[in-house]
C-alpha cells in the first residue's frame, strides 16, 4: 500500500512538472483568463454586471489566501492520517473495538490477512 | 425510493441542461442574471438535501464525523492548487470525487458550496453572483459523475481502488464540461450558435483539465488507500451500509 502510495505521488510531481518542460514558451495563464478572452470575442459588448465584492490588492495577497486554503486542508489531512497511525500502532485491537453504531466492526466487512492472524 | 427521486432529478437536470462545460470557475459578474438565477434555483434542492444528509451523519454516525472532514479538507487542498497543464494554461483540480464516492453526490455538493464561497469571498475567484452555477458543475455534476461511475465501477466488478480513480478522474472532467456548457448557453456563439461556443469553451476548459484530472484520481486513491490501510472506521462503516443495501 505505501509503496503504491509513493509511486502515485510521483506520478501526480511529474504530471505537473512535465508541462513545464513541454511548453517552455507558455505562460501558464488560468484557463479562466483565457474564457474571459473567448466571450470578449464572442460578445464584445458584454459588460460584467456585478464586481468582486472585494479583490485582494495584489497577486502576492492573493498567493497567501490561496495557500491558506490549501494549508487548512492539508493540515487538517496530516492530523487526521497522524491519528489514523497513532490508533493503529497503539495495539491492533482498539480499532476494531470501537462501536461503529451499526455493531459491525471493520473486520466484519473487510476480512484481511492480517486481521486473521488475530482471531 | 429517495434514491429514486434523486436519480430522477439528476437525470432530469442532465437532460434539460444541454451538456455544459468550463475549466475553472465561471468569474464574477460573467452570467446573465436570469442564468445565475436559475442556476442557483437549481442547486438549492441538492443543498437542501445535503444539509439534511449530513446533519444525520453528525447524529446518527459520529465516527464518520472525521471522514466528513476528511472529505472537505480534500476539496480544499485541491481546488486551491493551480496546477500548470500540458495545453500551456493552468486550472486546478476539484477534489469532489473522493467525497462524492464516500458520502453521496448531495453531501459533497454542500462541501463543494462551502469551498466556492470561500474563493468567490476572499479570492475573487469564481463569484457570488456565479456561485449558483459553479456550485452546480462542480458539486452537482462533478459529484453526480463520480458517484454514479463508483456505482457502475464498483457492480462490474472492478476494485474500489480502480473506481475511485476513474470516479475522480471523470467527474473532474465533467465539472469542466459543465462549465463549459454553462458558459456556452450565455454566450452562444454569433455565427454557429450554443454547439460551437460549447466546442470553444472545451477547447479552452476541457484539454486543459485532462492531466489535472488524472493526477486528482491518483491523488484520491492515495488517500483512499491510506485510509484502508489504517482501517479507517468512518470508512468500515460507509461500506458497511453499501453491503446492507445490496441484501
Amino acid at each position: 500500500m505505501k509503496r503504491q502510495n509513493i509511486v502515485l505521488l510521483i506520478l501526480v510531481v511529474f504530471l505537473a512538472i512535465i508541462p513545464l518542460y513541454w511548453q517552455k514558451e507558455a505562460k501558464f495563464a488560468g484557463a479562466d483568463d483565457q474564457a474571459l478572452k473567448l466571450i470578449s470575442e464572442i460578445k464584445p459588448d458584454y459588460k460584467p454586471w456585478f464586481e468582486s465584492v472585494w479583490k485582494p490588492p495584489s497577486s502576492e495577497v492573493e498567493g497567501f489566501f490561496f495557500a491558506l486554503q490549501a494549508g487548512l486542508g492539508a493540515g487538517f489531512i496530516g492530523y487526521f492520517f497522524g491519528y489514523l497511525k497513532g490508533r493503529k500502532s497503539h495495539g491492533n485491537g482498539k480499532a476494531n473495538e470501537i462501536q461503529s453504531g451499526t455493531g459491525q466492526s471493520y473486520d466484519d466487512v473487510v476480512v484481511s490477512k492480517k486481521t486473521c492472524r488475530y482471531r | 425510493m429517495k434514491k429514486k427521486l434523486m436519480v430522477a432529478y439528476f437525470l432530469a437536470a442532465g437532460l434539460l441542461i444541454p451538456t455544459v462545460g468550463h475549466a475553472m470557475h465561471i468569474m464574477e459578474g460573467f452570467l446573465p442574471k436570469e442564468h445565475a438565477v436559475g442556476w442557483l434555483l437549481a442547486v438549492l434542492p441538492v443543498l437542501f438535501l445535503g444539509y439534511k444528509q449530513i446533519r444525520k451523519i453528525v447524529t446518527r454516525h459520529p465516527e464518520q464525523k472525521m471522514l466528513l472532514g476528511l472529505a472537505a479538507a480534500f476539496i480544499f487542498v485541491l481546488s486551491a492548487l493551480k496546477m500548470p497543464s500540458l495545453t500551456g494554461s493552468s486550472s486546478h483540480a476539484t477534489g469532489v470525487g473522493l467525497s462524492a464516492v464516500l458520502f453521496g453526490p448531495a453531501v459533497s455538493a454542500v462541501l463543494s458550496g462551502i469551498v466556492l464561497a470561500f474563493q468567490a469571498l476572499l479570492l475573487a475567484h469564481g463569484g457570488i453572483t456565479t456561485w449558483g452555477a459553479n456550485t452546480f458543475s462542480m458539486g452537482v455534476a462533478g459529484s453526480f459523475a463520480a458517484w454514479g461511475l463508483f456505482k457502475i465501477a464498483t457492480r462490474i466488478g472492478l476494485s474500489k481502488k480502480n473506481g475511485i480513480f476513474l470516479a475522480a478522474t471523470v467527474g473532474d472532467l465533467a465539472t469542466y464540461l459543465v462549465t463549459a456548457g454553462q458558459l456556452a448557453l450565455a454566450f452562444p456563439d454569433p455565427i454557429g450558435g450554443v454547439w460551437v461556443a460549447f466546442i470553444k469553451f472545451i477547447g479552452i476548459f476541457a484539454v486543459t483539465q485532462i492531466p489535472l484530472a488524472v493526477c486528482e484520481g491518483l491523488l484520491s486513491v492515495v488517500v483512499y488507500n491510506t485510509l484502508a490501510d489504517y482501517r479507517e472506521q468512518g470508512l468500515a462503516t460507509i461500506w458497511a451500509k453499501d453491503q446492507g443495501e445490496k441484501k
